[in-house]
């Protein structure tokens, strides 16, 4: 158990950096399928869930990037969001420009990324990006899809060995009439580092012109900028033309061309090749490719991690567990073999069950990762989101040790992050608020994640100003849902999980579009979860997020009734002791009851709930464990104590069904079944 | 040509011909589809499930996979039903699920074409004559055998098995 005070936390004992790669890989993804969803995308009739799916993309690196400090990529993804949001609240309609604008948008986002992964030193310049998605978000035609006028661009060729050889440019321009006129800067001569200039003036894009010019001279000696009318072109055209971008006005002529250059090619140019200095995305894209076999070659740093199918882990693990098994009867057998005949074979035998033991645990730490993995994210999280909305907020954490299976693990970052966001941003007050409502100045996010039954329970609480009925109700009036006044509170509370329901009164970036709830609804339920919300105006929110133990390793504590093995969660376990004559009294006919403590406890013999067989003259049953759940304690007695081992969680529903008071199955080291006891049914049986 | 069409009249009459697992209860010799059946193993270290019905002895690990395990004979109280090192367990792939019958003893594969499987009648059996789809002949040396063919899937996710939950749920 650990607390981290969010106030008290230095930089310096918190790497951040671990979830880079993570976030990284998340954006990668995302990315990629935002990409595949615009170009799938039926502009005419775009389906909400596409256009949600696509906002959600959006939200989901604009979150993550707020997070970590990507302030571009924050900014940038936040424009993205705003036009998103129009879009799928039909307050816009979906325009070709738009997808085209997105998708550049994305690859400007990909290219940020690269940067902060280290992978390119310039990041591509966004604020006529954001102008432009401004623009259409406003509800106004891309500056850059309307007909665009005629540009007047300084073109160099070079380096050349002779001047005539860029003459095929002018007969271009005479062959193709509407592609405009070109104009001779430098009489036919070379210049002094073997280049020609011309002037152009033209409609066509960049890529068309390169397109043309590739038939006369080498793509790469090709280098387009805008004509300012001054004299030389700097050399370094990137960065000319990045600057020049910069300087211009939204929407002036020629704007939006030939700037976005994706920065993995740059260092291509750097490397002293006659790079593209200019190219649209287009030709960007394409470099990339290039730029990506160069990176291969050289060893590139990206694969410290490795991806596999999740089948292919448990594939692994159920093989793992025969091989376990055949390796414990292989000892077993050998047992009795004569030591010194057989050395080398025994030598053998314990050099297998040493390796096949590393090789298992190392097999099952692949899926298995602790809670505190998704809730180290959250102080620097939460410490920058107090800082922007003027809040003091603590984070107190709970149970980080608990250990959840990868696939669990990675798809309740999102949801918890939005919970965590929701608290900061519309639960907690502000000091101000908060010492006039007689609180105290700094509101607590509690995260606290436990094994419970047969599930997993991950709580987020805080202690702000709680839901407010009335506006809710209102608000789901306006959004056209059917409610009534007399609506119980839960009822309300569940109104929340619509789609699109936000009660924010501004939007932030940090959240309250309303995007949270129903998407950390969906994918709760995705895995086979439920979520539940509770609040009381004034005193604070509280979400409880359920999740079944699919596959999660739990600390057990194995015991033996009549000789049949039973694992307890160790979790539940609070203490044991023998049990001795005198100890146990009964209440009314059958109860029975112990006093440990001075205080009294129901005793539930185990041997009486699974109905275990008994032979005559068996001993009875004294060892008594004291457990507990749902707060509350009983004492459970057992035959006796066998040991405390870690369990892999089974359920015993994917072949069979429900059983009472059991939560699951696990797998003993014999390879016997051995039933996991459902304590918190325990202690509810104990009660009626 | 001619080759063509007779390797497709072969190959839709072999799609007629389905292939029966054959096993024995108390000496009489029922066949399942054998599509069904993923394999067959011994009888080991079953865990005894509290408020199971005696004829579910309960769960085993079948590589990782917790399966449970239903003995046919109780079930249908048919023979006795002892448990040694030669008693078998078929598991079978049912409704989505994977589940251990046990049996007296498994006997055979064999292929049956339509015309050897014949309806059964209305009869009184312990089996509900539901779950059988018919009633195939087999020969064997001078005499004939009798197949009682089973619908495993329906026997094993009805009701009365109980393996699944709420059966219709």
């Amino acid at each position: 158990m650990g607390e981290i005070s969010n106030q008290g936390l230095n930089q310096d004992g918190f790497d951040l950096t671990q979830f880079y790669g993570v976030f990284f890989e998340e954006a990668r993804e995302n990315l990629a399928n935002m990409e595949s969803m615009l170009l799938d995308i039926d502009v005419a009739r775009p389906t909400d869930e596409e256009l949600n799916a696509i906002f959600r993309v959006a939200h989901s690196i604009k979150g993550g990037a707020a997070t970590f400090g990507f302030s571009d990529v924050a900014a940038l993804t936040h424009e993205l969001e705003t036009l998103l949001d129009r879009l799928r609240r039909h307050e816009l309609s979906l325009k070709r420009s738009m997808v085209d604008l997105l998708l550049e948008a994305g690859d400007v986002v990909k290219a940020q990324l690269a940067r902060y992964q280290g992978r390119t030193e310039d990041s591509p310049p966004t604020d006529s990006l954001i102008e432009r998605i401004r623009r259409l978000a406003s509800g106004q035609d891309d500056v850059q899809n309307a007909p665009p006028g005629a540009r007047c661009l300084d073109i160099r060729i070079g380096p050349l060995k002779e001047a005539a050889a860029a003459d095929g440019l002018i007969e271009l321009f005479r062959d193709i009439p509407s592609l405009g006129s070109i104009e001779a800067l430098d009489a036919g001569q070379l210049s002094a580092d073997a280049h020609r200039r011309f002037k152009v003036t033209t409609t066509s894009p960049d890529a068309e012109l390169i397109e043309l010019f590739s038939f006369h001279v080498a793509r790469e000696q090709v280098r387009i900028a805008d004509f300012d009318g001054a004299g030389e072109p700097s050399a370094d055209g990137a960065s000319r033309t990045a600057q020049a971008v910069a300087a211009k006005p939204p929407g002036a002529e020629g704007d939006g061309f030939g700037f976005f250059v994706d920065p993995k090619t740059l260092p291509q140019a750097a490397a002293g090749k006659e790079g593209p200095a200019s190219a649209d995305a287009d030709a960007a894209r394409r470099a990339e490719g290039r730029a990506k076999t160069d990176k291969s070659a050289a060893g590139g740093p990206e694969s410290t991690t490795l991806r596999v199918a999740i089948e292919k882990v448990d594939q692994l693990i159920n093989l793992v567990g025969e091989l376990v098994i055949t390796q414990a009867m292989l000892t077993q057998q050998a047992k009795d073999l004569d030591a010194v005949q057989f050395s080398s074979l025994l030598g053998g035998i314990s050099d297998l069950e040493r390796s096949s033991r590393h090789l298992q645990e190392t097999v099952m730490s692949i899926r298995m990762i602790p809670m505190s993995f998704v809730f180290n994210r959250f102080p620097r999280m939460l410490r920058d989101l107090a800082a922007r909305l003027g809040k003091e907020i603590d984070l107190k954490l709970v149970g980080e040790a608990t250990e959840l299976d990868k696939g669990l693990i990675e798809k309740i970052i999102d949801p918890l992050t939005h919970l965590v966001r929701n608290s900061a941003d519309h639960g907690i007050e502000t000091p101000a608020r908060r010492l006039a409502a007689g609180k105290l100045p700094h509101g607590t996010i509690t995260l606290s994640a436990a094994h419970q039954g047969g599930s997993i329970l991950i709580e987020v609480r805080d202690d702000g100003q709680g839901l407010r009925r009335e506006r809710i109700l209102q608000k789901a009036r306006e959004r056209g849902l059917q409610v009534r006044d007399d609506m119980s509170d839960s009822e309300v509370w569940a109104l929340i999980w619509e789609p699109g329901f936000s009660t924010a009164d501004q939007i932030s970036d940090v959240s309250g579009r309303g995007v949270g709830m129903d998407v950390v609804r969906k994918n709760i339920t995705a895995l086979n979860g439920t979520v539940e919300l509770d609040s009381a105006e004034g005193y604070g929110t509280r979400v409880t997020i359920r999740l079944p133990l699919t596959l999660a390793i739990m600390d057990g504590m194995s015991i033996g009734v009549g000789g049949e093995t039973y694992i307890l969660p160790l979790a539940s376990v609070v203490e044991s002791f023998q049990v001795m004559p005198g100890m146990v009294q009964t209440v009314g006919a059958t109860g029975r009851v112990v006093k440990v403590r001075e205080e009294f406890m129901p005793v539930i013999a185990l041997d009486d709930v699974f109905r275990v067989p008994r032979q005559d003259g068996e001993r009875a049953p004294e060892i008594m464990m004291i457990v507990e759940a749902e707060g509350r304690r009983v004492a459970v007695l057992v035959d006796e104590l066998l040991g405390q081992h870690q369990v892999v969680v089974k359920n015993l529903e994917a072949n069979y069904r429900r059983v009472p008071d059991i939560s699951g199955a696990t797998i003993l080291g014999d390879g016997r079944v051995a039933l996991i006891v459902d304590t918190a049914n325990l202690v509810k049986r104990a009660r009626h | 040509m001619g080759m063509m069409e007779r390797i497709a009249t072969d190959l839709a009459a072999s799609a007629r011909v389905n292939e029966f697992l054959t096993f024995r209860l108390a000496g009489e010799e029922y066949g399942i589809d054998i599509l069904k059946v993923q394999e067959i193993r011994g009888y080991d270290a079953v865990t005894r499930i509290a408020s199971a019905p005696a004829f579910l002895k309960g769960v085993m690990n079948l590589r990782g996979v917790i399966v449970p395990i239903v003995d046919l004979r109780l079930k249908f109280a048919l023979g006795e039903a002892r448990y040694d090192s030669f008693t078998v367990v078929i598991i079978l792939n049912v409704a989505g699920r994977v589940v251990g019958a046990v049996v007296d003893s498994v006997s055979d594969v064999l292929e049956l074409e339509e015309k050897q499987i014949k309806p059964a009648p209305e009869f009184n059996s312990l089996l509900d004559a539901g779950y059988i789809t018919g009633l195939g002949t087999v020969q064997s040396g001078e005499g004939e055998r009798l197949l009682i063919l089973v619908d495993i899937e329906r026997l094993m996710s009805s009701p009365d098995m109980g393996l699944l939950e709420r059966a219709a749920a």
